[in-house]
């Protein structure tokens, strides 16, 4: 049984904060299509298209053929725990300071046996579910979980480091305007999240539900405008140092291609999906960084909302695939700049989402409650990138298989 | 020294004129109007920092700033409307910089618009007005006072589900005004029309009268109670903008101080 965990105490302001500490971090290449796999939930092993060896650890070349055709290919989960230890004494700071700290092997359906981090609610000769998670180093590792699910089990210790689990913590979601900030407030309050800090750009113009966010337990409604420089950083000032989870819900969307248009949206679709991420990113990012190693409620994750052709543009949406292309480059700056730290940049990419500014288009379209689930679930699964819905999911597949021939698609013809 | 200017400078020393601003600070949540989102919008302030005394600039703190022309207080030119297109000189770098200095005349709505978001100015209250201090002299500014500015936040705009609600003028009353041939009309509110103004005909009559006319605009306006109906000077220059149709700007107004007696100086 998990320990149910607690909410933190408040803290005690003559102890110094806990400095962030890193696992080891070395991977070889071949062995980063471990991580490809947990940024995005799958659980691949390398698969020998000669001779259909599975193997572990991943290598350059087959270890029963030689041959060096590998692919990664989802893999059955399903494994038997043979054998179990519990570290009690460790050389590398990360661990030194999570002690005792279990880890074992498995026996995996698929073949190979792995060395993993172990579940508290598995033991030696049970069936587990394997699972492959990204840690605070930002590389991909095992661990092994009960196959069903049991009480509290996100609580474990092991788990929740793999994890950016809301609960005990406090967000910053940051368009009250956005259609789906309603349902992921409701979603983090029911996994537990301790505050949710909801911003207001504009309250002049009235329109939002402030009223029925701000009358909501545990929720603050808070002035931010993501493009404006001095009202982000005055709200960093406010709370950035109790900012555990930031979503980036601003977003600025007008249809329309190149040619047609002038620069006047483009640029606000630039100022607030791109410049206002670095905006907040350069506000809360060192606070969270700092932060990340603060016990139960500690910095965990800074989440952005990008639309799919953030990978490939949708010409009826020139101007805005452009920013989204632009936000997505940046994610992937702040992922270099937070890795030191542990703190997870989170990309939720999305196809066309179902609101005003893409009502002629036919279904499928995002509604907002999809959107705030695969966030909720990117969250407490600790994925690094989601494709929200079948036509992100669609668009990502085929982005994958050749981008050319989707660009190709997506610019008129060829289907 | 021309006599003129050396009283001029004497009053302004001795206080006997007193320097009233009339603008609202550039601030990034000042409201601007907000169109149909589908229309461009207007862009809000925006200030960012080059340097500050540090590693970008040792020495130096600087920004760089943006903003649309119609942001803040500020100046409308005759090109500004679809009516103006044509008018002679109608942008704000082609207009004789000597009707950017000129007499201003206050008709105070205040009080109406104290119990109506919607109060309208009319030929009545006109009428009324010249009834007590004189025919409206030619060439002056008529700025229309409603205490608009005194609102904060929401209630500034004061956006509903069938758009905001402001006071301003009606289209006789612009009509009337133009008769008196004056050089502009100012407004506390975020545009010189009523926040209703769309629905009058012609629709947003102060911007498609005045500019067909080739008069002026100001709006954002505050500090409008601290002039006098009349007798005061109005000093309103916009940016020289390349073909600009407005400006942000800073409103001056050159106020005769009343002396114990009542009497103005």
């Amino acid at each position: 049984m998990t320990d149910k965990l607690l909410p933190p105490k408040k803290k005690n302001p003559q102890l110094r904060q806990r400095v962030p500490t890193l696992p080891p971090a070395m991977r070889s290449r071949a062995a980063l299509g471990l991580t490809a796999a947990a940024a995005r939930g799958a659980f691949c092993l390398q698969h020998c298209e000669e001779c259909g060896a599975v193997q572990y650890p991943p290598r350059d070349a087959c270890s029963s053929c030689l041959s060096v055709d590998l692919a990664w290919r989802e893999t059955a989960r399903e494994g038997k725990l043979i054998a179990e230890t519990r570290i009690h004494a460790s050389p590398d700071p990360y661990y030194r300071e999570r002690l005792p700290w279990r880890s074992g092997l498995v026996q995996l359906e698929a073949g190979p046996t792995v060395l993993c981090h172990l579940h508290g609610d598995v033991g030696r000769g049970d069936t587990v579910r394997m699972d492959l998670k990204l840690d605070k180093a930002g590389q991909g590792v095992m661990i092994a979980l009960p196959v069903e699910r049991t009480p509290d089990m996100a609580d474990d210790p092991q788990l929740r480091s793999l994890t950016a689990d809301p609960k005990h913590r406090r967000v910053l979601i940051t368009d009250i305007r956005s259609p789906m900030t309603r349902p992921l407030i409701d979603g983090l309050l029911a996994a537990g999240a301790a505050h949710i800090f909801v911003g207001e750009s504009e309250s002049w113009r009235r329109g939002s539900d402030h009223e029925a966010i701000a009358a909501l337990d545990k929720v603050s409604v808070m002035q931010l405008d993501v493009s404006d420089a001095s009202s982000v950083q005055r709200l960093a000032a406010e709370i950035g140092g109790k900012t555990d989870i930031l979503i980036n819900t601003a977003r600025f969307v007008r249809p329309g291609g190149v040619l047609g248009a002038d620069t006047v949206f483009a640029r606000e679709e630039f100022e607030t999906n791109a410049l206002g991420l670095m905006r907040l990113a350069q506000a809360f990012g060192p606070g969270m960084a700092s932060r990340t190693a603060d016990g139960v409620n500690s910095a965990v994750a800074f989440v952005n909302l990008l639309s799919v052709h953030a990978l490939s543009a949708d010409p009826h949406y020139g101007a805005f695939s452009a920013s989204q292309s632009a936000a997505l480059s940046i994610s992937q700056t702040l992922r270099a700049e937070f890795r030191s730290s542990g703190l997870r940049v989170i990309n939720v990419f999305t196809g066309p989402t179902d609101d005003e500014w893409h009502q002629p288009l036919p279904p499928p379209k995002v509604p907002p409650k999809a959107l705030a689930k695969s966030v909720l679930t990117a969250l407490s699964e600790g994925l690094e990138d989601v494709f929200c819905g079948d036509v992100a999911k669609d668009l990502e597949e085929r982005w994958r298989k050749d981008a050319k021939v989707l660009e190709r698609e997506l610019t008129g013809g060829g289907t | 020294m021309s006599e003129a200017i050396s009283a001029l400078a004497a009053a302004l020393g001795d206080g006997s004129v007193e320097v009233v601003d009339l603008t609202h600070t550039l601030d990034p949540d000042f409201p601007v109007i907000v169109l149909p989102p589908e229309f461009g919008q207007c862009a809000r302030f925006r200030m960012e920092e080059v340097s500050a005394y540090d590693g970008r600039g040792p020495a130096w703190k600087w920004h760089n700033i943006s903003m649309n022309e119609h942001t803040g207080t500020h100046f409308d030119a005759p090109i500004h409307w679809v009516s103006g297109r044509d008018v002679a000189n109608g942008a704000v770098d082609e207009i004789d910089p000597a009707m950017f200095v000129g007499p201003v005349v206050v008709i105070d709505c205040s009080e109406g618009a104290a119990t109506d978001d919607d109060f309208e100015l009319t030929p009545e209250i006109i009428a009324a007005w010249e009834a007590e201090h004189g025919t409206i002299p030619a060439g002056s500014w008529v700025l229309m006072r409603t205490d608009w500015s005194k609102r904060r936040g929401a209630e500034y705009l004061n956006m509903a589900d069938d758009g905001p609600h402001s006071p301003g003028p009606t289209p006789a009353a612009i009509e009337l005004l133009l008769k008196r041939d004056i050089r502009g009309f100012g407004t506390e509110t975020v545009g010189t029309d009523a926040g209703q103004g769309a629905h009058y005909t012609p629709p947003y009559p102060a911007h498609y009268l005045l500019h067909g006319a080739g008069k002026f605009g100001l709006q954002c306006l505050s500090n409008l109670d601290r002039l006098p109906a009349t007798g005061a000077m109005l000093i309103a220059p916009p940016l020289k903008i390349k073909g600009g149709t407005g400006s942000p700007l800073r409103v001056l107004a050159l106020v005769p101080q009343t002396t114990a007696s009542g009497d103005r100086t």
